[in-house]
């Protein structure tokens, strides 16, 4: 019984650092830049299988082709921002068409790689992923070690880039005073494209640590959503070190109710968090 | 208020419709009207909260399935007619809507959309879970084999939806026109605002998410007499959530006529397409239809016609 126990909060541990990995770019985008890109887990999807074609064709690794992708992805966010600044900030008309504007792009997403894959799961194989390391009673699989690591390098990263360089810097100012920024020398509208394309970069991350952790099918991202959009809350909105934590905490909940009372109530579990902390906590567990 | 032409010529299109079941023979014809009317009724459903208020609700499939299998729980159990049905589908997912809206309408709008989408997530789940109804393999429903008035069910279904159609449209004129209408409008243009002008917004929103969730409730419960056989992947389709969302927007947001042009337009297009193109292309026109529209024509149809002739267009 303790062996359970313990083994479901190290398991809990693992896929919360994976959580990180998928929210972190949302963290930025809508935490920072108040962007409600709910497109973010149909774009890891899209790196997923990106990632499933270097790796089948390509013979590449997994995680190296994640990262390989990631400019790609960069790109395309810079492209997605520009389009969204341009049709929807500009004009203050962000709440009604850009959320429409986004939900048409996940939909567009889906139906695509559902056109070009089928419905099917996919996956990768590496020497690595069937492996364990135990630590006495507590068994850590690799496909779930790896993210994990993975996840706190790529989030590492990025709490560096913000909190020391000029862009990134400039990135954390624009969410809360555009002219202040102005007046630094900045443009907001490149800061945020940057920002913007640096979330969807992640997505390319996480997305081959989404194949590697198991199978894919074009629209399992929606699975994700509400627990995405619940962490980035949780975590207060922006902070990278507060998405880690609940990221975390959601993995270890969902981890402990999948152990002792089965693995088809997690997305439910998922729900419930995002309720209880919108109807408890809004500001977050480091609300500001 | 004008009310003059507007239930004439809604009790004619009933009265018409009823009349064509007695006189095309063509069953494809009601079968394919069947499901343009349905997206009237959801895109009405959705631009009552989403396009009077401004907040976008994602969760179009959950509210439809959850009427749908209110209507193979309770034939199930109880063995009840659809007509007895409908209005207990339309009390609960009214409720399901009210719930969504008191946990989440007090935050910023967007919380409100992310957990609609959630919320199909999770109702997927339970349903799936829930042997009863069939579980993930889904249930079959008999259709009954005799009909009044009607010479077989889908002519009669087909008339069911239209009235439902011309209710919903008529609720959503008489929204549009009335003093709930004038709120529902200051909310969208500027909430703050309004809430100083002492108009009650958080009980003008709980009455949208409610009146628009349990009309998307009362359009899902005759489905599965329409399909007779329903499993949870196609009851939370995200095809109706995609379709409701651009229908209205295609249509234009502001206006109640704005949804029904849309759902004609953009419902006869798929009827045709599935026919004649593959059903996953369909979709892909339908999304590519939604981004083009919502980033080219913000107004949608009804806004660009009154640039067009001029008539109080609304400068962005």
């Amino acid at each position: 019984m303790l062996d359970l126990f313990l083994n479901a909060i190290a398991a809990g541990i693992l896929l919360g650092g994976f959580y990180a990995a998928m929210t972190v770019g949302l963290t930025i985008s809508f935490g920072q830049l108040d962007i409600v890109n709910i497109a973010h887990p149909a774009f890891i999807v899209l790196g997923s299988f990106c990632t499933f074609v270097l790796h089948e064709h390509a013979g590449l690794d997994p995680l190296l082709a994640g990262v390989l992708l990631a400019p790609a992805f960069f790109c395309i966010g810079i492209g997605v921002y520009s389009v969204y600044y341009g049709s929807f900030e500009r004009r203050g008309d962000e709440s009604l068409r850009g959320l429409a504007f986004f939900f048409g792009i996940m939909f567009i997403l889906e139906v695509l790689l559902i056109m070009t894959f089928g419905v099917d799961y996919r996956l990768v194989e590496t020497s690595y992923i069937g492996e364990s390391i135990k630590i006495g009673v507590i068994g850590l699989p690799f496909r779930m070690l790896v993210p994990f690591l993975a996840a706190l390098a790529m989030a590492g990263g990025i709490y560096l880039y913000l909190s020391k360089t000029f862009t990134g810097r400039a990135i954390l100012a624009v969410a809360q005073d555009r002219l202040a920024l102005q007046l630094m020398g900045a443009d907001p509208v490149r800061t945020k494209q940057i920002a913007f394309g640096i979330g969807l970069g992640t997505a390319a991350v996480a997305g081959s640590l989404l194949i590697m952790l198991g199978p894919v099918e074009p629209s399992v991202g929606r699975l994700y959503i509400g627990r995405i959009f619940a962490i980035v809350v949780l975590g207060g909105m922006g902070s990278i070190g507060g998405t880690i934590v609940a990221a975390i905490i959601l993995g270890v909940v969902e981890s402990m109710v999948a152990t002792f009372y089965g693995p088809s109530w997690s997305p439910a579990v998922a729900f419930g968090f995002l309720l209880m902390t919108l109807a408890i906590r809004p500001s977050g567990l480091f609300g500001r | 208020m004008r009310i003059g032409w507007f239930y004439p010529i809604a009790l004619l299109l009933v009265l018409g419709g009823a009349f064509a079941t007695k006189h095309v023979d063509s069953n494809f014809v009601f079968y394919a009207g069947y499901v343009v009317l349905q997206f009237i009724v959801l895109a009405t459903a959705w631009n009552i909260l989403g396009g009077f208020t401004g907040y976008v609700n994602f969760g179009t499939a959950a509210f439809f399935a959850v009427g749908a299998y209110t209507t193979i729980a309770l034939n199930k159990a109880l063995g009840l007619p659809l007509l007895a049905i409908m209005p207990i589908a339309g009390i609960i997912a009214g409720l399901i809507g009210l719930a969504a809206g008191y946990f989440t309408l007090r935050l910023k709008g967007v919380f409100f959309s992310i957990a609609t989408l959630a919320l199909a997530v999770v109702l997927e789940t339970a349903v799936a879970n829930w042997g009863y109804v069939g579980g993930a393999s889904g249930s079959y429903v008999i259709p009954p084999a005799e009909v009044p008035f009607f010479d077989n069910y889908i002519e009669g279904l087909f008339s069911l939806m239209l009235l439902l159609a011309v209710v919903a449209v008529g609720i959503a004129r008489y929204i549009a026109l009335s003093k709930i209408g004038r709120g529902f409008a200051a909310i969208r243009d500027d909430e703050v605002a309004a809430e100083c002008m002492g108009v009650p917004t958080l009980r003008l929103k709980l009455i949208a998410t409610t009146l628009s969730g349990a009309l998307m409730g009362i359009a899902g419960a005759p489905y599965p007499f329409y399909v007779t056989y329903v499993e949870p992947t196609s009851a939370f389709s995200l095809t109706y959530a995609v379709n409701s969302i651009a229908m209205p927007l295609i249509g234009g947001t502001t206006t109640w006529f704005g949804p029904v042009i849309g759902a004609v337009l953009l419902g006869s297009l798929q009827q045709w397409a599935t026919v004649t193109i593959s059903s996953e292309l369909n979709l892909l026109i339908v999304g590519v239809t939604l981004v083009a529209f919502v980033v080219l024509a913000p107004q949608g149809l009804v806004g660009l016609a009154r640039k067009l002739f001029g008539r109080g267009g609304r400068t962005p």
